[in-house]
């Protein structure tokens, strides 16, 4: 039976994507739930699985392709029902080619003086080659059989298959690099003569092997995926050589956003909390929560003290509708906390914060982290926020001027803590002082509140029992 | 043994090329080890009857024909008279030097070997009978299946007749009989045929499909043919054995198809060779989960690992090519599996060796295979005509071939036929395995003179610059 597979709806509001990465082509044999190809749309990278085992009959679709909901991308031979009749098909289109094959077998021997004429009949070359056919056939029902049989046997037998298949080109000792480093080599591209994978273009591709140097602002190298054509022009302008790189979805979308987010009239105000002892507790309590399965992290924890500020300070949880000339609160606390990661700055969104224990925030930021960074998180788990915070403390820097999140209102930045010395009782005393910048956009907020609001958020920090106490 | 060991970390069915390796290396990792086959050493059906015994008897036929074709050059010997007692003892010695330096091995690596055979009584414990008739149980964490295979009969025919023989009797030259048939085409039939022939005997192969050894590039082939009509009596392709009597100077064959003149012959002795059955029943599998498919081969994963969690299997009995390195590489594998390492069976290009004469050796993509998969490949062919190395040795009639991916110029497989063909087909494994393109192989300064030239000239003759043949540039 035959499967025309068309782009499934990806859920809301998407309805096209760019291939990034197409891993199959006619002729191979897939599993169920393999996947055929990577499409990346506006929200996130998502794989798009086989529905069903089979061969691969066609692929309508090319890397680079702008594909739509519906769109048809491959033709699977799932291997059930009327199989066997194409197969027969077979014989005919051979007897062709080995004609050929009988031309080319005899053009060789004219070339070859130096070998003895052939006494061969030409007969017996074509009773040779249809039998070859024959086994063609026999051979080629077997990978149909199997798939009546358990997922086990298909592997096996997709592993035989594989033996003199195009692989990647890599040699023995990297490509079991790749498995130790948990890379499928075939998505590799390879930066060698004829696309040999080296060591290196393996280290670069493996996901937290590459050097983390990169601050956010900086254009992310594009993923590199097998096939995709080095898409740079190569150029040169007056002062020397340059190259044109096509922007990756990630960047335009992050660009187009943060223009739009530009045009609201930004204010930020700055201030230092004292986590000194907050600090303490992080430390003392860190364990539990690894326990738990995360990481209790400043940020995890100020996550909890925002969805409180948000409640004491509603209109840092809203949007502005111009229109209309209305202010729109919103009743829900879905916290972004933006992520660098290798296509770019993504923000996963946890929501209903107010509702979470610091806990389970640190759980849950840990896992949608680790899902942006490893391509596998859904479009849903990036939309819905009321307000973002930014992190870049991991990486140094003092204060930022974050840019809003549009349509949201709130943005809070926080850069490295660092010691410092604060006048405490008539004498300098060393504190951790952490910088936070919060950006507002001043249509709705005003500076007062503003300022109100950072307080509220550091003496929290300071005093970690105001939070149940007021929040 | 005069202890028994009754539990073990890894147990090992079968001391072949598949399983000795593979105790070895587990040996080495670490790993507690305990052997189990019937034979007082290691070394399988390769050292006691298969590919060890079969090459010092091919090196024998080798030096007769030689010593024939010398003639040619102003050399020539008396003919050659042949003490088979000596020639059995010879090849008997060369198989006890190295099973018995195995044994060695084992013992230095404190490798337990008990001398028997073993089933299966659960997933963890197998009975062992040894070869003194006590029965023991061995406990285990891991096993490794590697049993093996056996030639294949035919039913209906005289299986037990002593003219009839398969590979195992006719490796024990039983003696140099007058005639000979051998039923089946491929590698063990024509290897086995080759010695006979040298030895005296009127061979003649009859071989059911329309050509030898199939699986090998016909180009190739065709080659070996040629010069196998000198050997053989008679090559009957198409042709059947309808039915076999036994008859009191050997086997009278009826034949049906288009190679024979006379649908009736007799034979002082018929090799069957077939193929090879794998090694799978009697070991009690129906006591485990682990599953056999149609051909009777178990059922494995990449790591070799069989439905059953705990047991892996390897070489023939674990399925197609069966061949001793492949069994051998499988075998290292599960070692490194079982000593906690991520690694699978993952070669590119296993290399397939007939000792025949001339030999034919490939690897990787087959031109066959290529057309069939319809993958687009260029193929570069060197004839040895053009090599001086082959005109000194008087054998222009070898092809040295590379299959090339014109895309990437990378190579994709290599096929050799000519005398030292599998000697030189090493060099197309490591081409393919390092992924490397004809150019790598062009550049590589290769030894005058010597055949090896024929694959650096090969590569040359894809960009149509090869220094020994000229031919038109190929468009690219």
């Amino acid at each position: 039976m035959t499967i025309e597979y068309k782009l499934p709806d990806l859920g809301e509001d998407i309805e096209t994507g760019d291939i990034i990465g197409v891993f199959v082509s006619a002729g191979d044999t897939v599993i169920e739930d393999q996947p055929l190809m990577e499409i990346e749309t506006d929200k996130a990278a998502i794989e798009i699985p086989a529905p069903a085992g089979g061969i691969i009959k066609e692929v309508h679709v090319n890397e680079g392709d702008t594909i739509k909901v519906g769109q048809l991308l491959v033709t699977i031979e799932d291997g059930k029902g009327k199989a066997k009749e194409p197969e027969l098909k077979e014989p005919k289109n051979k007897a062709v080619e080995n004609e050929d094959e009988k031309i080319e077998a005899i053009a060789e021997k004219e070339v070859q003086q130096e070998m003895n004429a052939d006494p061969e009949p030409k007969e017996k070359i074509k009773s040779e080659t249809e039998d070859k056919s024959l086994e063609a056939i026999t051979e080629k029902e077997e990978p149909l059989l199997d798939f009546k049989e358990d997922k086990k046997e298909k592997i096996a037998s997709d592993e035989r298959e594989h033996v003199s298949n195009n692989k990647a080109p890599a040699s023995p000792s990297v490509r079991r690099l790749a498995r130790e480093l948990g890379v499928d080599i075939n998505l590799v591209s390879g930066s060698g003569p004829g696309g040999r994978i080296s060591e290196k273009d393996l280290r670069n591709f493996a996901p937290g092997e590459k050097p983390k140097s990169k601050s956010k602002k900086e254009t992310p190298e594009p993923p590199k995926i097998k096939k995709q054509e080095p898409g740079g022009t190569k150029d040169t302008d007056k002062w020397g050589n340059t190259e044109r790189i096509p922007m990756s979805k990630v960047r335009k979308l992050t660009a187009e956003r943060l223009t739009e987010a530009w045009t609201a009239p930004h204010v930020t105000q700055f201030d230092k909390a004292d986590i000194t002892e907050l600090e303490k507790l992080r430390k003392e309590f860190g364990q539990e929560v690894a326990k738990a399965g995360g990481k209790l992290t400043t940020t995890s924890i100020i996550l909890k003290v925002i969805a409180s500020a948000l409640k004491i300070f509603p209109q840092f949880n809203a949007t502005v509708d111009m229109e209309n000339g209305e202010i729109i609160y919103k009743k829900y606390y879905n916290i972004g906390v933006a992520v660098d990661t290798d296509r770019g700055l993504l923000v996963p969104v946890i929501k209903n914060v107010n509702k979470k224990n610091i806990t389970t925030l640190s759980v849950e930021l840990s896992k949608l982290s680790e899902k942006a960074r490893s391509k596998k998180i859904s479009v849903d788990e990036l939309q819905g926020g009321t307000f973002t915070i930014s992190n870049l403390g991991g990486l140094g820097g003092t204060y930022f001027s974050p840019v809003l999140n549009a349509p949201q209102v709130a943005i809070l930045g926080i850069s490295r803590s660092a010691v410092e010395p604060v006048y405490i009782d008539g004498g300098f005393l060393p504190r951790l002082m952490l910088p936070l910048s919060l950006s507002y956009d001043h249509r709705l907020i005003d500076g007062a509140d503003a300022v109100r609001f950072l307080r509220w958020v550091i003496e929290a920090l300071e005093e970690p029992f105001k939070l149940p106490l007021e929040g | 043994m005069s202890t028994v060991e009754n539990t073990t970390q890894v147990a090992i069915i079968g001391a072949g090329p598949g399983g000795y390796p593979a105790a070895f290396l587990a040996a080495d990792l670490g790993l507690q080890v305990t052997m189990i086959d019937p034979e007082n050493n290691p070394g399988g059906v390769c050292l006691y009857r298969g590919c060890i015994p079969s090459k010092a008897l091919l090196h024998t036929a080798k030096v007769i024909s030689e010593a024939e074709h010398s003639t040619n050059w102003g050399v020539t010997f008396t003919k050659p008279q042949i003490d088979l007692d000596k020639l059995r003892d010879w090849k008997n010695g060369v198989v006890q030097k190295l099973v018995g330096g195995l044994g060695q091995l084992s013992k230095q690596r404190k490798v337990t070997y008990i001398q028997g055979r073993a089933a299966f009584l659960d997933s963890n414990t197998l009975e062992i009978k040894k070869t003194d008739d006590e029965t023991v149980q061995l406990k285990f964490e891991h096993v490794i299946i590697a049993t093996g295979s056996r030639p294949a009969e035919i039913p209906g025919f005289p299986n037990h007749s002593p003219h009839l023989l398969d590979s195992t009797s006719a490796l024990d030259l039983p003696d140099i009989p007058k005639t000979m048939l051998v039923v089946g085409g491929g590698y063990i039939g024509l290897e086995l045929g080759t010695v006979y022939a040298a030895l005296g005997t009127k061979v003649s192969v009859v071989e059911m499909t329309g050509g030898l050894m199939l699986g090998a590039d016909r180009d190739l082939v065709r080659v070996l043919q040629k010069s196998s009509e000198h050997i053989y009596e008679s090559i009957m392709l198409n042709t059947k054995v309808v039915d076999m009597k036994e008859t009191k100077e050997g086997i009278q064959v009826k034949f049906e198809g288009e190679g024979s003149e006379k649908n009736e012959l007799v034979f002082e002795k018929v090799l069957v060779s077939v193929g090879r059955k794998p090694n799978s029943e009697n070991l009690g599998l129906e006591n485990t989960k682990v599953q056999i498919d149609a051909k009777g081969f178990i059922k494995i994963d990449g790591q070799r690992r069989t439905s059953d969690s705990n047991i892996f299997a390897i070489g023939d009995v674990a399925g197609e090519p069966m061949l001793a390195h492949k069994a051998t590489h499988e075998g290292r594998i599960v070692a490194e599996v079982l000593s906690g390492k991520n690694v699978v069976f993952e070669p590119n290009a296993i290399p397939a060796v007939v000792f025949t004469d001339p030999e034919i050796a490939w690897c990787g993509l087959t031109e066959t295979e290529a057309k069939e998969r319809k993958i687009n490949v260029k193929v570069a062919r060197f004839p040895w005509g053009a090599s001086g190395r082959a005109t000194t040795l008087d054998r222009n009639d070898g092809v040295t071939k590379l299959i090339i991916d014109p895309e990437t110029e990378r190579v994709l497989g290599m096929g050799i036929v000519g005398p030292g063909a599998g000697e030189l087909i090493a060099e197309g494994v490591l081409a393919i395995e390092m992924a490397a393109l004809a150019s790598d192989i062009e550049l590589a300064i290769h030894a005058h003179p010597t055949l090896s030239e024929t694959v650096m000239e090969s590569a040359e003759i894809y960009y149509g610059l090869s220094t020994h043949m000229y031919k038109p540039k190929r468009e690219k």
